[in-house]
C-alpha cells in the first residue's frame, strides 16, 4: 500500500478537509478532482465526497456510478490514490441512526413512517445535517491506528449555498441545546471552522462568478468559515500579443498587412475574410479587458490563486491529471 | 436503394440532426400564454434569459411581469431592483409604445414564509409560529425553502394577475438548485408530507384525544416518538411539535396551494423554456429536465442554448485549415499578427465545434424539442439595450 504523505499539500499543510464550491457552470467538480488527484500524488491516500446526487465524480473519472461505499476511483502519480464516496442522504440517516443510536430497525420503522422523507427532502437543513456529518466521519476515520485519508476533498455545492451548508450545523446547535445531535453539531463545527479545513472557491474570469466568489468569501469570513484558494479556471491561451489586443480594441489593427499575410499563407482571402478575424480580435481583447479587471478583482481578496487551463479537446482523466499537475506546480497540492 | 447495395457502399456518417425551430417570438406573442417558466441548471443563464424574454414580451405588448430569484447585481440594477422589496415594481426605460409594461422583483423567501403564514393564521397563532425556532430556521436558512417559496410567490402573482388585471404574462426564473428538478418537486414534496403519517404522529401529542388516536394509527407509534425524542432532544421535538400544531390551521391552505401551483404548471397556458449552455453538463440537465416534464404533462415550449459560437464563419478557414495557413506563415516568417489571428480564429472554430457536437446530441436524443439560440457575447449582459439584444438574436435565429 502507498504511503501516506507527511504534508500533502504545500499551501495548505495543516489543512485534511479541502472544501470546493464554486458557480455553477465553473467547474468545480473538476476543480476538486484535480486537486484530489495533486494531493495524491507522491503516496498519498485522498478521499473524494460529493453530496449532491449528481454522480458528477463518476462522470469524471469515467468510472461506474458510485454507491454508498468508497471506492478506488484513480492512481495518482508516485503511487498515489484517489478515492470517492457519493453520500445519499437516505443512507446516511439510517447509518447515522445505526452508528450513534444503534437503532437499525427504528430506522426502517422511521422510514416507513416518512420521517426518512421528512429528514432527507421537506427539512433540507437535516439533509446538510446529515451530508456534512458524513464528511466529518470521512476525515476522522482511522483503520489500524491511523487515518484511512491524508485529506478529503469536498464537491460541496455551489457558492449561492455554501455558507448556508456548511453553517447548517450552528443552526442546528441553535435549536438543540443539548443532547447527542448538539455534541455532534458541535464537533463538525469545531472541525469545519478550524485550521485542518479550507474553502476553495472556484471561478472562471467572468463578471458574475466573481461576483459571486467575493460575496462568499465575504459571507463566509463573516460567520468565521476558513476561506482558502481562488481557482481561476478554464483560461483561454491568448494566441495574440497584448500590443495586437490594445490596438484591435481601438479597431486599429493594420488590415492590408493582415490581408498580406493571408495571401503569404496562401489562404483566399477577401476584405470580409479580415473583417471577420478583426471582429474576432476585437472581442478578444473585450474579453481580456473583462478578465484583468475579475483578475484584480479576485487578487484584492488577498488569498492565493490557482490558474487553470481550458482544455481545447474537452475534459478526460489525462486532461485531469494535467490539472492537478497544474495545481501540484502551483503549491496547491 | 436495396440492403445489398447498400452493404457494399462505404458507411457514410449520419447526417446532423436537423431541429425543430423554437420561435419565441409566436410564444410571448400569444395571449393564451400566461407564464413562461425558465429552467435549467446553474451558470446557464436562466436569470438573463428570463430578463431578456420578459424586456421583448413587454415591448411587443404584453404585460409582463419577471420573478427572479438570484439576479447578479449588475442584472438586478439594470432592472432597477435595488432593494428587497418582495414586490414586484416598474422597470424603467422599457419601451412601453406597443401597450405593454415590465414589472420585475426579486423573490425573499422569508418574507414570502411569512406572508404566507400572516394569511393563514389568526394574529395569535401567527406569532406563535414567527417566535418558534423551527420556523425561524426553516424560513430564513434551510436550503429547499426557496423552492418553495418561488412556487408560492408565482401562485400569488397569478392570483393577483387574475384578481386585478395588471398582468398578462409572468416569466419566471427558477433557483439555482441542487438539480433543476428540485423546483417541480417542492410543492409537491410539501403536499405529500402535509398528507403523511409523520405529520399526524407529531401532532398527536398536541391533540385532545390523542392517545386513542395513537392507537387507531398502530402499535409502532410509541417508538418512533420515542426514536425522535432520542435523536432529535426532547426540545428540538417539542419545538417542532408545537409548529407543527400552530401550522395545523393552515395545512388545508398550504396543500391546496402546492396543488394548485402544481395544477397551474401542468395548464395549458403555461410554457417550459429549458435554457442550457452548450456544454455536457447542462445538456444532460436539459435532457433530464425535457424527460421529466413530458413525464408530469408539463407543456414544453423548447430549449433555449445560450451563449453559442457559430460554426464555419469563413470558408476555407476551418480550426484545421487556420492553424495550417499559421504553421505556413510560422515557418516563413514576417507575419505574427497573421498567425496569431488565424489561431485565435482556430480556437473559436473549435469550441464552437465541440458545442455543436453536443448540441447535435442533444438533438438526436429529443428530436421533438424545438430550438432556440442565443449568441455567446464577449462579456456579461447587464443593462436593458443588451437584454433587448439577447431576446432581438434568439427571436431572429427563429426568423431565419
Amino acid at each position: 500500500m502507498a504511503r501516506p504523505k507527511d504534508a500533502p499539500s504545500k499551501d495548505w499543510p495543516d489543512v485534511r478537509l479541502h472544501v470546493v464550491t464554486g458557480k455553477g457552470g465553473t467547474g468545480k467538480t473538476t476543480a476538486a478532482g484535480a486537486l484530489a488527484l495533486a494531493l495524491a500524488s507522491g503516496g498519498g491516500r485522498v478521499l473524494i465526497v460529493e453530496v449532491e446526487g449528481r454522480q458528477g465524480l463518476a462522470q469524471l473519472f469515467d468510472t461506474p456510478p458510485l454507491g454508498y461505499a468508497e471506492e478506488r476511483l484513480a492512481p495518482a502519480p508516485e503511487g498515489g490514490e484517489v478515492f470517492g464516496l457519493a453520500v445519499d442522504p437516505e443512507d446516511a440517516l439510517l447509518e447515522y441512526l445505526e452508528l450513534f443510536y444503534r437503532m437499525r430497525s427504528a430506522g426502517r420503522l422511521l422510514d416507513r413512517f416518512g420521517v426518512v422523507d421528512f429528514a432527507t427532502t421537506i427539512a433540507p437543513g437535516l439533509r446538510d445535517v446529515l451530508l456534512t456529518g458524513k464528511v466529518y466521519e470521512a476525515v476522522g476515520k482511522r483503520r489500524a491506528g491511523r487515518r484511512e485519508y491524508d485529506a478529503v476533498v469536498l464537491d460541496a455545492p455551489p457558492t449561492g449555498r455554501i455558507a448556508r451548508f456548511l453553517n447548517v450545523n450552528s443552526e442546528v446547535a441553535g435549536l438543540a441545546k443539548v443532547g447527542p445531535i448538539r455534541s455532534q453539531a458541535d464537533s463538525i463545527m469545531g472541525l469545519l471552522r478550524s485550521r485542518r479545513t479550507a474553502i476553495h472557491v472556484v471561478t472562471l474570469l467572468e463578471e458574475m462568478p466573481v461576483q459571486e466568489t467575493v460575496d462568499a468569501v465575504a459571507e463566509l469570513a463573516e460567520i468565521g468559515l476558513p476561506v482558502g484558494g481562488i481557482v481561476l479556471n478554464m483560461l483561454r491561451s491568448a494566441p495574440l500579443r497584448p500590443t495586437d489586443l490594445a490596438a484591435a480594441a481601438k479597431d486599429a489593427l493594420p488590415r492590408a498587412e493582415v490581408l498580406a499575410g493571408l495571401g503569404a499563407a496562401g489562404v483566399e482571402a477577401t476584405p470580409e475574410t479580415v473583417a471577420v478575424l478583426l471582429e474576432e480580435a476585437r472581442e478578444a481583447a473585450e474579453r481580456a479587458a473583462l478578465e484583468r479587471r475579475e483578475r484584480r478583482r479576485v487578487s484584492a481578496l488577498g488569498r492565493p490563486m490557482y490558474a487553470l487551463p481550458l482544455l481545447a479537446d474537452g475534459m478526460d482523466l489525462g486532461g485531469l491529471q494535467d490539472l492537478a499537475a497544474e495545481l501540484a506546480a502551483q503549491g496547491a497540492a | 436503394m436495396s440492403p445489398a447495395r447498400r452493404s457494399r457502399a462505404v458507411p457514410t456518417p449520419l447526417p446532423a440532426p436537423v431541429p425543430q425551430t423554437l420561435d419565441v417570438d409566436a410564444i410571448l406573442d400569444d395571449p393564451t400564454v400566461r407564464i413562461v417558466v425558465c429552467c435549467g441548471s446553474g451558470g446557464v443563464g436562466k436569470t438573463t434569459a428570463a430578463a431578456a424574454l420578459g424586456v421583448r414580451a413587454a415591448e411587443r405588448g404584453r404585460r409582463t411581469v419577471v420573478l427572479t430569484i438570484d439576479p447578479a447585481r449588475r442584472l438586478a440594477q439594470s432592472l432597477g431592483l435595488t432593494s428587497l422589496e418582495n414586490e414586484p415594481r416598474a422597470v424603467r426605460g422599457v419601451d412601453t409604445s406597443a401597450g405593454g409594461r415590465l414589472d420585475a422583483m426579486m423573490l425573499d423567501m422569508k418574507r414570502t414564509f411569512d406572508e404566507v403564514v400572516t394569511a393563514h393564521a389568526d394574529e395569535v397563532k401567527a406569532q406563535q409560529i414567527f417566535a418558534n425556532p423551527f420556523y425561524q430556521s426553516l424560513s430564513s436558512s434551510f436550503a429547499g425553502t426557496q423552492e418553495y417559496m418561488a412556487m408560492e410567490k408565482l401562485g400569488q402573482l397569478r392570483a393577483r394577475a387574475d384578481a386585478e388585471g395588471t398582468w398578462d404574462l409572468i416569466v419566471v426564473d427558477t433557483p439555482p438548485s441542487r438539480s433543476a428538478l428540485d423546483f417541480l418537486d417542492a410543492p409537491k414534496r410539501l403536499g405529500s408530507f402535509l398528507d403523511g403519517r409523520l405529520i399526524r404522529i407529531l401532532m398527536a401529542p398536541a391533540k385532545a384525544g390523542g392517545r386513542a388516536y395513537l392507537r387507531f394509527v398502530g402499535a409502532g407509534i410509541e417508538r418512533v416518538t420515542n426514536a425522535l425524542t432520542k435523536v432529535l432532544g426532547a426540545q428540538v421535538l417539542k419545538d417542532v411539535q408545537t409548529f407543527v400544531a400552530a401550522l395545523d390551521t393552515m395545512f388545508g391552505g398550504f396543500r391546496e396551494r402546492a396543488d394548485q401551483t402544481y395544477a397551474l404548471l401542468q395548464a395549458p397556458g403555461t410554457s417550459f423554456l429549458v435554457v442550457a449552455s452548450p456544454e455536457p453538463d447542462a445538456l444532460r440537465e436539459a435532457s433530464y429536465f425535457v424527460e421529466r416534464l413530458a413525464a408530469e404533462h408539463m407543456p414544453l415550449a423548447g430549449l433555449l442554448v445560450n451563449r453559442l459560437h457559430h460554426v464555419g464563419r469563413l470558408a476555407g478557414l476551418s480550426a484545421e485549415e487556420s492553424i495550417a495557413a499559421a504553421e505556413r506563415l510560422d515557418r516563413l516568417g514576417g507575419h505574427p499578427l497573421t498567425s496569431a489571428l488565424l489561431r485565435q480564429h482556430a480556437e473559436r472554430e473549435r469550441q464552437a465545434i465541440r458545442e455543436r457536437h453536443v448540441v447535435d446530441r442533444f438533438v438526436a436524443a429529443h428530436p421533438d424539442v424545438a430550438l432556440a439560440y442565443a449568441p455567446a457575447q464577449a462579456s456579461d449582459v447587464h443593462d436593458l439595450a443588451g437584454l433587448r439584444a439577447v431576446a432581438a438574436a434568439v427571436a431572429a435565429n427563429a426568423a431565419r
